[in-house]
């Protein structure tokens, strides 16, 4: 009896009876368990950023426009961007400052792209807690070192857009961007 | 639950001991779906449906909040946010083919699930309550997919979505305040597209609720089964885990491959072309029709042809139209017969079959065009529909000779096997 | 008393059903319903088959890549394709630069705004653009286009039934009204105006002929362009912008079907398994 409930495997007794039995429970189970992980993937998936979001992913600036000492605002990845031609002035008032001294230590050469160094493009998000900093705008408040100046806590950047007094840890964010042309930089 | 010889929950982690203590929800689930529910041994296949619209209604759940996600319940953009999730959104043609699909799955298990109950005498005492629950999930569903079918605001939502607010413009006097009521304009537009949202968002868990009324109010006489007889003693059951488990995941895989089948291949064909077109209040498609789940209910609604004296053909439509479910309510009153099976009622199983393929053709003449002839068939078929359940049924269970009935469920399952399975038979004699 | 009323209401019903059948058997025997012109002309589109049919089908990118020029110079002077973005066109086998370089000499621009006065402008299309319209409303449409707007063709094969066979059908199924329908139907006279086509559901649309002539666009990969290539290449194509993930769909429907067929063979012999006991008891 045992033998033939071993050779259809389907028997109540047997040692390999028995075994082959949890074998197929088994691998029923396991299978459902793949099936519903594989199922997960795309519930999960289709919480990242869509198509049509990440083709805006990169934003061209045109830089034509801005005067030495001049900023503007736009919006990289829909977030506040800022970039900003230096003047002579506040060039040297950024290279002045020791970097070894300052939180974030970095020097203006760093955060800019070699032979553009008056061309300051940097996230107009604070690293404090994201506020969006002031002195971007016309006659906005720079902060005591004339740069950019965040009115939620009070943090101040200076003309490099680095973080010299206030809470937040970090100098303004500097995104990926490349000049494709001496008038227009490509982000992102 | 319902019989004494019901295993009991005896968790051994101490961990769910703790648990069980505090809060006997493993308890709840084990007595619900598993091992400590005895389910009579005999069930067939029809029985794996009322699991599948669990799962259905799961899928719907799921797909529909991934949905929302995505969607713009504005009528300016509505269309093209569905669109936007079918073209950009990470799998969302997924999501979206699953959804509608899905909508279509939930009815045609849970409509397999309903005849089940006719033939097998599902809804007679004790299982009233389960049988009026059920017609409330019913009712609740069509409601739902109704709302969710104007989501994507096409052609045939906007329509749609008038010509059914416009069945309440049929009652006299208060008709038409209900139908602006509804709306909430003079047509469908910016207001009834959010309300339709945002119920379509509550009605699901809403569903979800009463199933489990619904499975409650089942477990305290126990699952019926195909003989109609009532379970006797623990060797007419065995524990719904892991047999009716296993079953239904059987089962549950034979489903999805259909879904897949569907959902992957032929994602449209349930689906009307004129809903890929955006909503235009100014042309009304060449024939509106709803959704092939409704379209018997629609071609009882149009049956009507005739003004009653003083009653005018459309307001006996809509009348029609909501008697032909309503009356499922009083079905267990109806239908007197003391035999629940169908199998041991040769008359009324005939007329079973005939009102199975009546449904049938007033679906047919449900998506026809209104015109002749379709708009005699499915007078002819209306009215054997109404005739069924409310003449011929009170009839058959009184005049009816039944078939002699099994002792029990254990005797017809031994009878079964005696008969068919002589390979099992012969097993004893090795 | 429930079975007393349900007996009456029943009565009520069913008896008012069949005197409406009656009534309505008796005028459809007294005056049968008249034949209608589109019942007697209209042709179901014509057996065509593309290389995405099936469940095995993808889309064939020279093909698609042909039918994108056809709509580009023919159809996009009046139809829309408003759910598409330039961006799309890189599922046509076109890459990054060539994108860019289709946006930027599309012929119709973008709508914008001026940014030193804020009036309103246009902007060369880019390739995160959807393809912009070529009416600014509908009402430009209309009186543009003799009363008619042209629809957006974004869905349209979706949008009618066997739609790539409809638009390839309909493309190609322009001809002068048959000498029988006037004959039979003497006041179904085409109007001016519109043009006969069988294959469209009233027979008269607005939409003279669009392919008329072969070599009406030169490809660049030699395929000859007579005009039932040309319909069959631009239906291809507005299959592709209807259902772009139609390639996505039949290999995870392949995959998904495949590992549910040995999924539930092992649910099943999990099943038998499960109740061997039982079924062996009852024997």
């Amino acid at each position: 009896m045992a033998s033939v409930e071993q050779i259809d495997g389907t028997g109540p007794s047997g040692e390999d009876g028995v075994r082959r039995r949890d074998f197929i429970n088994i691998a029923a189970v396991s299978f459902a368990g793949v099936g519903a992980v594989a199922v997960v993937l795309p519930l999960i998936d289709q919480m990242n950023p869509s198509a049509d979001v990440l083709a805006l992913a990169s934003t061209e600036v045109d830089l034509s426009a801005i005067q030495p000492g001049q900023a503007i605002k736009t919006t990289f990845r829909s977030q506040p961007l800022f970039v900003r031609q230096l003047t002579p002035k506040e060039i040297a008032e950024a290279d002045k400052v020791d970097p070894s001294s300052l939180r974030d230590p970095q020097t203006l050469e760093e955060r800019t792209v070699d032979g553009k160094k008056q061309w300051l493009v940097t996230m107009g998000v604070c690293t404090h807690l994201g506020c969006v900093p002031l002195g971007a705008g016309e006659g906005e408040n720079r902060g005591e070192f004339g740069g950019y100046f965040c009115p939620c806590h009070g943090s101040s950047y200076d003309t490099a857009a680095r973080i010299r007094k206030g809470p937040a840890p970090k100098n303004l964010e500097v995104p990926k961007y490349s000049f494709t042309s001496d008038t227009a930089i490509l982000v992102g | 639950m319902s019989f004494p010889w019901a295993e009991q929950y005896t968790p051994k982690h101490p961990v769910m001991q703790w648990v069980d203590e505090k809060l006997p929800l493993p308890r709840l689930v084990y007595n619900a779906v598993g091992a400590g529910y005895p389910v009579p041994r005999n069930l067939n296949y029809f029985w794996n449906f009322g699991v599948l619209a669990g799962l259905a209604l799961v899928i719907q759940i799921v797909t529909g909040v991934i949905m929302a996600m995505h969607y713009g319940a504005n009528d300016l953009v509505a269309f093209g946010t569905v669109e936007q999730t079918m073209r950009d959104v990470n799998a969302g043609w997924l999501m979206r083919y699953a959804h509608a699909n899905g909508a279509s799955f939930f009815f045609i298990v849970v409509y397999l699930h309903i005849f089940r109950g006719l033939y097998f005498g599902s809804y007679k005492a004790p299982r009233e309550m389960v049988w009026l629950l059920g017609l409330v999930i019913f009712l609740l569903m069509m409601a739902t997919a109704f709302m969710g079918y104007v989501l994507p605001w096409g052609q045939m939502s906007y329509w749609g979505a008038k010509v059914i607010t416009g069945l309440f413009g049929a009652i006299p006097v208060v008709g038409e305040p209900i139908q602006t009521w509804l709306l909430g304009g003079f047509a469908p537009g910016n207001a009834s597209l959010n309300r339709f949202f945002s119920l379509h968002f509550l009605l699901p868990f809403v569903i979800a609720g009463v199933i489990i009324l619904h499975i409650w109010a089942l477990h305290i006489p126990g699952s019926s089964n195909p003989t109609g007889v009532e379970v006797k003693g623990p060797q007419d059951t065995v524990p719904f885990h892991p047999y009716y488990t296993a079953k239904d995941g059987f089962g549950a895989g034979v489903f999805l491959i259909a879904f897949s089948i569907l959902l992957f291949f032929a994602p449209n064909f349930l689906g009307h072309p004129d809903n890929y077109i955006e909503a235009n209040p100014l042309s009304t498609p060449a024939h509106i029709v709803p959704e092939w789940y409704f379209w018997p209910f629609y071609a009882i609604l149009r049956a009507f042809t005739v003004d009653f004296f003083f009653i005018p053909a459309k307001l006996l439509g809509v009348l029609a139209m909501f008697a032909s479910i309503l009356l499922l309510f009083f079905l267990p009153w109806l239908d007197t017969s003391p035999v629940r099976s169908g199998r041991y009622r040769p008359m009324f199983r005939k007329f079973w079959w005939i009102l199975l393929a009546d449904v049938a053709v007033l679906g047919y003449c449900g998506v026809a065009p209104a015109a002749e002839p379709f708009v005699m068939i499915s007078q002819i078929a209306a009215a054997y529909y109404f005739a069924h359940f409310l003449i011929i049924l009170p009839l058959i269970s009184r005049f009816e000779k039944p078939l002699p009935l099994p002792g029990s469920i254990t005797e017809a399952v031994l009878a079964k096997y005696g008969k068919t399975d002589g390979e099992s038979a012969a097993v004893p004699a090795e | 008393m429930v079975r007393i009323g349900a007996f009456l209401v029943g009565l009520f019903f069913a008896g008012w059903l069949f005197i409406s059948f009656l009534v309505g058997a008796y005028s459809y025997v007294t005056e049968p319903p008249a034949n209608t012109v589109e019942h007697e002309f209209y042709l179901a589109p014509k057996h065509v088959s593309f290389s995405f049919d099936g469940p095995f089908g993808k889309y064939d990118k020279q093909q698609l890549q042909r039918g994108f020029q056809v709509f580009k110079e023919v159809c996009s002077a009046c139809h829309s394709l408003k759910f598409v973005a330039f961006r799309d066109l890189e599922a046509l086998g076109y890459n990054e630069a060539e994108v860019k370089a289709i946006a930027k000499q599309w012929a119709i621009k973008t709508p914008s705004v001026d940014p030193a006065t804020g009036e309103p402008s246009t902007r060369e299309p880019i390739p995160a653009d959807h393809f912009p319209k070529p009416f600014a409303n509908n009402v430009a449409a209309a009186a543009a286009n003799n009363n008619a707007i042209p629809p957006d063709l974004s869905l349209m094969t979706k949008a009618r039934k066997h739609g790539s066979a409809y638009v390839y059908s309909l493309l190609t199924g322009f001809t002068d009204q048959p000498a029988e329908l006037l004959k039979a139907f003497p006041d179904a006279k085409t109007p001016e105006g519109l043009h006969f086509n069988p294959y469209f559901p009233n027979l008269n649309l607005a939409m003279a002929p669009p392919l008329t002539a072969e070599g009406q666009v030169t490809y660049g990969d030699g395929t000859k362009a007579t005009v039932d290539q040309m319909a069959q290449d631009v239906s291809a194509f507005l299959t592709w912008t209807a259902e772009p993930k139609l390639e996505n769909r039949h290999r995870a429907g392949l995959a998904t079907i495949i590992f549910l067929l040995i999924a539930t063979g092992l649910a099943y012999m999990s099943y038998q398994n499960i109740w061997a006991d039982k079924k062996k008891a009852a024997a």
